[in-house]
């Protein structure tokens, strides 16, 4: 078998070598950022024996709208301790796509390892809704204060009223993942619901119960990618990125099919999701409905095992969230549990952008 | 860079304290489109587009990308949104040309933003943070300490801000894009107007501006095709890189950071350059307060450390005038849109070795240098341009 698998996107084989995150929880407030990273850091330098001076790259995933004030990643650097300094980057996005940024810059040989993160405390917002909803369009649709609850729910109601879905199917999807995080430490919410109890909830926004909402979390990850050859130096099986692809959708709600998502299935065709049998899928799915769109537009069977660590309806640390999947997919691919998985990151109202990556081991 | 990549488009924006006629995205297509027509291209020939601005609470907009990416043509593609602090202007030109130069799109278009005028970049950046001393002063009196301190160790005499506030005012005059237009500028008013940030007069400090940058970035096939497409010639890129430290820690060197010389040692190698003063035919560097040119002169390498107010106090910085025009736009003392003034050092380099910078082109530009900072002094992005194929 050949040390490196067949690449779809990029020239340059790049594998994560190490992943590491924060323990989910409602409210980090004992920490601020810089001391939520600073032990994330320290586990993800050791597992794979590496230090700060190995890095030719950094790149961070963050926004200031959580912490309510400007250069929200400016004081995160300090967690790493840039000196001498370093090449570093920042995306205003989830840290899947500070990934990306790596993965691109990492295209150049020479730029061989890179520290990748994201972070947030969605604790910090006294209404999390309230500022959610500033990412919509600032003349038509922000003045309203659409929550991002109320928004998914116009998008359930999208999906039963297209028949593609049932109530129970949503509570089926919250309790899968839910019960899968149980064997996840670093779960926020993990428990064993029986369908009937769920389905007895009242409605938080209607088809919407309260199992189909993510958790409020504060909460952060980083990972370790490595170029080529050296990737077997910190890893005896790296998770090899073969394809990675990301798609943007218009912001106009009304003018989009909210029962679909075009993007994911563009960014799966680009990153070669259909080229091989998928062990697992780690999907970012923050309602539970939305998981059963973004299963469809991957193209996943019935063979695929969606979110073994629960998934975004266990801890939804915002900004971390997408990168949290590549890493959970990744880990399970160094690990030898899966072969070839899916990771997928979204970001923006009700699914507008998504990333696809496919990740494979060589062993 | 794996491959050759260059500028082929441009566009940007007349700058203005306030540009109510227009929304966000619409001043940001006005940029975009002026670039895609420049390059021949419309924005179905995009593969990608990547925005820039600082701090979305100077809007009001959590991570505006999503609102504009209609309006950028994005749907359907991969956009990018990034903010590195002041020097994000220069950084999200550098991601662009990643995705161009290691090989994963033939175009891209890249824009950054600022729309001032709809909050207060003051209070935006002053914004209390829990158990963090409050900076209650934005950025001149952050960095009035710190021009004192340069001051105190170079010797220089109090009035070399006053001369950079002048010249680039005097260059802005040529520039019909720059926000402020100061025909009768001149040492006696910039000495009369208010004292903000002692030893920062008012009007050595930047403006408050709405405005955009565009750029294409192209690889060689489309670059080559744009110019026999436009006859205008493509700006090559020669290098590029970035560099970031910590914003505090004892012994560091506010004055002339490390990460910014090491930024440039890396694209000075990248482009071949060994003589900075000599090589560049101009310089575009983010100068947002007057003291920051005789300060990234020294940064820069283009003379010893000590004496960039001597090189400043010759003129030979001066359009026209001078050996190494420093800022011949007018350069952020002139337009400041905080997201896109980045972008604006690297978009006039660019313009500069295209011959296209009109009334204040540098006679034979053949390469230029184009900077931005950003943070405490501590965020680098810089790019070197030329006329040839690298």
């Amino acid at each position: 078998m050949s040390k490196f698998p067949e690449l779809t996107s990029g020239s340059r084989p790049i594998a994560v070598v190490s992943f590491a995150q924060a323990k989910a929880v409602r409210a980090d407030i004992a920490h601020n950022e810089v001391e939520m990273l600073l032990p994330v850091f320290g586990e993800l330098f050791a597992k794979a024996g590496i230090t700060k001076d190995d890095l030719n790259f950094i790149c961070s995933g963050s926004t200031d709208y959580l912490i309510g004030g400007p250069f929200s990643f400016v004081m995160a650097l300090d967690a790493i301790g840039v000196w001498p300094p370093k090449p570093e980057s920042h995306v205003e996005m989830d840290a899947a796509w500070a990934l990306y940024e790596a993965w691109v810059t990492m295209q150049e040989p020479g730029k061989d390892v890179s520290l990748v993160y994201g972070f947030g405390k969605s604790s910090l917002a006294s209404d999390l809704g309230k500022v959610l909803a500033l990412q919509m369009d600032p003349y038509t649709m922000a003045p309203l204060w659409p929550d991002p609850t109320s928004v998914a729910a116009l998008q359930a109601r999208a999906l039963l009223d297209a028949g593609l879905a049932t109530e129970e199917d949503f509570a089926e999807v919250a309790a899968r993942n839910r019960r899968n995080a149980l064997k996840n430490p670093y779960a926020q919410v993990a428990r064993d619901d029986d369908l009937a109890t769920l389905m007895a909830e009242a409605y938080v926004a209607s088809p919407l119960r309260r199992h189909c909402l993510p958790p409020i979390t504060d909460g952060c990850s980083a990972l370790i990618l490595v170029a080529g050859e050296r990737a077997y130096d910190f890893s005896d099986n790296p998770a090899w990125i073969t394809g990675i692809d990301h798609r943007m959708e218009t912001h106009a709600l009304g003018a989009r099919d909210l029962t679909q998502s075009p993007s994911t299935e563009r960014a799966a065709v680009e990153a070669g999701v259909a080229k091989g049998g998928l062990d697992l899928a780690e999907i970012y799915a923050p309602y539970a409905h939305q998981e059963l769109i973004l299963a469809k537009a991957l193209g996943l069977g019935a063979d695929t095992q969606i979110n073994p660590s629960g998934g975004a309806l266990a801890a939804n640390a915002i900004m971390s969230a997408g990168l949290t999947r590549i890493g959970e997919a990744a880990t399970r691919i160094m690990s030898g549990e899966a072969k070839r998985a899916v990771a997928h990151a979204s970001a923006g109202p009700v699914l507008q952008q998504n990333l696809v990556a496919v990740l494979e081991g060589a062993r | 860079m794996n491959q050759r990549a260059a500028v082929i488009g441009i566009g940007q924006t007349y700058h203005k304290s306030k540009r109510d006629d227009v929304s966000i995205a619409g001043m940001l297509r006005e940029a975009a489109q002026r670039a895609l027509d420049d390059a021949g291209l419309t924005y179905e020939d995009i593969d990608a587009v990547v925005i820039g601005k600082a701090p979305d609470m100077f809007e009001g907009i959590m991570m505006p990308e999503h609102y504009l990416a209609a309006a950028l043509g994005a749907v359907g593609k991969p956009m990018l949104r990034v903010h590195t602090a002041g020097s994000v202007g220069g950084s999200t030109a550098i991601v662009a040309s990643h995705l161009v130069a290691n090989g994963i799109h033939k175009r891209v278009l890249t824009v950054a933003f600022e729309k001032q005028s709809d909050s207060d970049a003051m209070w935006a950046l002053s914004v209390p943070q829990p158990f963090s001393a409050p900076l209650l002063a934005g950025a001149g009196g952050y960095f009035a300490p710190i021009i004192r301190a340069y001051m105190k160790r170079s010797g220089a005499p109090n009035d070399v801000g006053m001369k950079v506030a002048v010249k680039d005012r005097l260059h802005a005059l040529n520039n019909p894009y720059a926000h402020l237009q100061i025909p009768d500028i001149s040492l006696k008013m910039v000495e009369e107007s208010v004292m903000l940030w002692d030893p920062l007069h008012y009007l050595e400090s930047c403006p408050s501006s709405d405005g955009a940058a565009a750029m294409v970035i192209g690889n060689e096939a489309a670059a080559d095709q744009a110019e026999a497409d436009t006859g205008r010639k493509p700006a090559w890129i020669h290098g590029m890189a970035m560099r970031s430290e910590p914003t505090m820690f004892a012994g560091r060197n506010q004055v002339n950071p490390q990460a910014g010389r090491d930024c440039a040692a890396d694209v000075y190698a990248q482009a071949g350059i060994t003589n900075p003063r000599a090589e560049f035919d101009c310089a575009e560097v983010y100068v947002p307060f007057s003291w920051y040119e005789p300060m990234w002169l020294e940064n820069l390498g283009f003379c010893d450390e000590g004496d960039g107010w001597k090189l400043t106090e010759s003129g030979a910085t001066t359009f026209g005038t001078g050996d190494i025009p420093w800022n011949c736009s007018g350069g952020v003392l002139s337009s400041n849109p905080i997201g896109a003034s980045g972008m604006l050092r690297f978009l006039e380099a660019a313009l500069q070795v295209r011959g296209l910078a009109g009334a204040h082109q540098v006679e034979d530009a053949r390469k230029a240098l184009g900077q931005a900072y950003g943070g405490g002094s501590q965020f680098f992005a810089m790019w070197v341009v030329g006329s040839d194929k690298p």
